[in-house]
């Protein structure tokens, strides 16, 4: 009991650093890496749990093969970044947070990439799209779909 | 290479100057997030292959932002001898014509946007086609960049270039020739207050945890940036690393830290990627870690990447996720400069600050508080962004108008179109009126008026923006992003939040406006943390100033801006419609119908008010019936 009490917590930084590294590595927090990293860091995996579930930036879901994420910051939602999640939604027939049947897309929403001067903005995959306007977004998905088929061909 | 003297440091920054004003062509693309978002990455490897097939030497350098957002990429080109020019919205066809005009030794006017004078020759203005100073364009003409000193003029990474341009001299003249002490007073004496938008007194915390005789202690970097519609602080980072990591040392030597944490939101992988290298770079001279400059004093630092929580902006939340916890807030006192990171203490200021402190030391607290007016000295960072002609990163002296940033720097509305509002601090700040732009921009009058300095978002708003949704967008980000710890922030916000709902779905009612500014002043006052207080402002401001949009949509059932859905309709004008389908391509639920040529129809039934026909239309035929 002793030794519990005084057992001393990990050093600053470290349970965020280690829960960006597994959503890194796997794209989403498996529950078993979360066990593994509950024994190594000697953090109760409830507290881990606690901790993943408060932050946005991770997922206890898989993600499909690129992630859209659309920016509703001020600045985004003013000059329409809604309406291109509208748009986005009605080309993938997914809502945010879902992912395409097929895998390819996850999509979803971000309160503000800071690049405000750019509104609307949307990044896919953490590539950021500027100063875009709807009828620019069948164009752009395609072009994630042709690479798609071009590495498939490659491996082919 | 160590930098232990003054010699060393003279010898880096002669190797700066070689390299920012080498003999041979220097090319600077401004390759911060804003560049790269409008395809800087693009336009440099276009320069780097041109240049190569053409056999052109050069140096070519990713520089950060230069803050005129607006005209991105923007692409810096100095040729000896023939002078300097940045040119605006390059492409990359635009930037091999660039490469193949150099190559005959020439700048050439097509798309300069202005001449840069060069330290070593004088602008080489030559007749009135020449394009204008850049300085004196109207968007810089007003500004005093301090914090903004290096930001698009050096490639961030270089420690060379940044001590070429000043750097490391505030921190050689604090560890060299000041007490810990004397430093403290420097900084009290310079004004400085909080840029993270509380605006306090910079000096003055630092000598409460100077006092404290506790040991270890901490410094902190705020790094947070959550306000959406705000970008200085990922510009900072993004373009002049070197000036923020300088400022935490001295701040370490000032009170008594050895150990700093310089805390980066998560949605800024690019900053987090530079100022790692930077940390590195910085540790390899010797300039981070033991007996920096040979003065005995040791200082290290290391970065933690938030993981997308806006509460963890508030300095109390953001230590606890330092630790490892949960980012939620606890009440002060204690403040952290006496019980903080750790409980030990510790001074935490934003990243602005921090970039101001290592001007301040460098060239003195006169300098500083010459600039700004009493009691507000110094400059601020604001990004100037929403329905605004001149989008962009902006510095300004304390004091000046908000019609001088607005009209002046921003050159008004978007598309001509008339600025009704702007709004400064982010979700914990408000709406100010067209009619108070004559204020000055300073922390009481801001806080006077209902809105707050913040930490520099400015959003501008125009007639086609409503402010009711405006006040429900803000809402339902802190409702989203409220910790939920105490009660009235968490279920107030909510509250909040369904009230607004109801008014823009036109279910609205006047006495659903007393209970907003009801629960609005409830939530201010008895809220945990900053946030929570701070979270009606949106509210309790658009009440005051734009009650008639308000009024208008519960009495009238009618939103002015023609946004809210419920209350607008969309019409295809027949006379003007030419039928291009432009609308019926666009349009998400399939409400459009028409023959090409001939105009088109929308099915009320189906449309759903969302406004992309109204964006498409080439020809403005689609009318907003409100």
């Amino acid at each position: 009991m002793q030794l519990i009490a005084q057992k001393p917590p990990p050093p600053a930084g470290v349970l965020l650093a280690k829960l960006h590294s597994i959503n890194a590595a796997h794209g989403y927090l498996p529950e078993s890496e979360l066990r593994t990293a509950s024994d190594e860091l000697g953090v109760p995996l409830s507290q881990l749990y606690s901790a993943a579930s408060f932050y946005a930036s991770f997922s206890f879901q898989p993600r499909g093969r690129h992630t859209i994420q659309v920016c509703l910051g001020t600045a985004c939602y003013i000059r329409g970044g809604d309406r291109l999640l509208e748009k986005l939604e009605s080309l993938l027939g997914v809502e945010p947070g879902n992912t395409t049947e097929d895998q390819a897309f996850t999509l979803e929403t971000a309160y503000c990439f800071g690049s405000c001067s750019m509104a609307p903005v949307i990044r896919i995959d953490g590539e950021p799209y500027g100063r875009l306007r709807a009828d620019q977004l069948p164009r752009i998905l395609k072009s994630y779909r042709h690479e798609e088929a071009g590495d498939k061909e490659g491996e082919a | 290479m160590k930098v232990r003297t003054h010699t060393d440091l003279d010898k880096l920054r002669a190797e700066g100057l070689s390299s920012l004003y080498p003999s041979r062509t220097r090319i600077a693309v401004g390759m911060a997030t804003c560049g790269l978002a409008t395809g800087a990455s693009s336009v440099y490897e276009a320069l780097r292959d041109e240049a190569e097939a053409q056999g052109l030497n050069l140096d070519l350098v990713a520089t950060g932002c230069l803050g005129y957002c607006q005209q991105e990429p923007l692409v810096d080109v100095r040729l000896p001898g023939k002078g300097r020019i940045v040119y605006a919205r390059v492409t990359p066809r635009r930037a091999r014509k660039l490469i193949a005009a150099l190559i005959s030794g020439e700048l050439p006017m097509d798309g300069a946007l202005a001449i840069i004078p060069d330290e070593d020759e004088s602008p080489s203005r030559t007749g009135a086609e020449d394009p204008p100073l850049l300085h004196e364009l109207p968007f810089y003409a007003r500004q005093r960049k301090v914090i903004l000193r290096n930001s698009g003029l050096i490639d961030p990474l270089s420690l060379e270039e940044y001590v070429a341009q000043g750097g490391y001299q505030g921190l050689a003249r604090a560890l060299l020739e000041m007490s810990p002490q004397a430093v403290v007073d420097e900084v009290v004496a310079s004004g400085l207050r909080g840029r993270g938008g509380g605006g306090f007194p910079t000096g003055c915390k630092w000598q409460i945890c100077r006092d404290v005789e506790r040991m270890p202690k901490y410094i902190i970097c705020n790094g947070d940036e959550g306000d959406p519609g705000a970008y200085m602080d990922r510009t900072v980072l993004e373009s002049d690393p070197y000036s923020v990591i300088e400022g935490m040392v001295i701040g370490g030597y000032a009170i008594g830290a050895q150990e700093g944490y310089l805390y980066v939101r998560d949605e800024y992988p690019l900053a987090i990627e530079r100022v790692t290298e930077a940390v590195t770079r910085a540790s390899k001279a010797g300039l981070l870690g033991d007996d920096i400059l040979g003065s005995g004093f040791g200082f290290s630092l290391q970065i933690v990447r938030g993981a997308g929580a806006f509460v963890c902006g508030e300095e109390t939340a953001l230590i606890a996720s330092i630790e490892g916890g949960l980012g939620e807030p606890r009440p002060k006192p204690p403040y952290p400069a006496s019980s903080g990171l750790w409980g030990q203490p510790t001074v935490i200021n934003n990243v602005k600050t921090w970039g101001s402190v290592s001007a301040i030391l460098a060239r003195g607290a006169d300098w500083y508080a010459g600039i700004g007016v009493e009691g507000n000295t110094g400059t601020v960072v604001f990004s100037l962004v929403g329905k605004i002609a001149n989008t962009g990163l902006v510095e300004v002296p304390l004091g000046v108008s908000l019609q001088e940033m607005i009209e002046g720097i921003g050159g008004g509305g978007l598309d001509g179109k008339a600025v009704k509002g702007v709004q400064t601090g982010g979700p914990s700040g408000g709406c100010l009126p067209a009619r108070l732009f004559h204020l000055p921009i300073d922390y009481e009058t801001l806080t006077e008026a209902g809105s707050i300095m913040g930490s520099g978002g400015m959003v501008v708003m125009d007639e086609e923006t409503c402010m009711v949704d405006v006040a429900r967008y803000f809402l339902t980000f802190t409702m989203d992003e409220s910790c939920g710890k105490c009660t009235p922030c968490r279920e107030g916000t909510r509250a909040m939040h369904e009230i607004l709902t109801r008014i823009i779905e036109g279910k609205g009612t006047a006495t659903d406006l007393d209970q907003l500014a009801e629960i609005a002043a409830w939530v201010k006052t008895s809220s945990l943390c900053g946030l929570g207080q701070t979270a009606p402002n949106p509210v309790l401001t658009t009440l005051r100033y734009f009650h008639d949009e308000y009024e208008a949509h519960v009495l009238e059932g009618r939103c002015p801006a023609g946004v809210c859905r419920a209350l607008i309709e969309l019409r295809i004008l027949p006379d003007l419609c030419t039928g291009c389908g432009l609308c019926l391509r666009e349009c998400p639920t399939g409400a459009i119908t028409g023959e090409k040529k001939e105009p088109h129809v929308i099915d009320l039934q189906l449309c759903s008010r969302c406004r992309l026909c109204y964006d498409v239309c080439p020809v403005d035929a689609i009318e907003i019936v409100r």
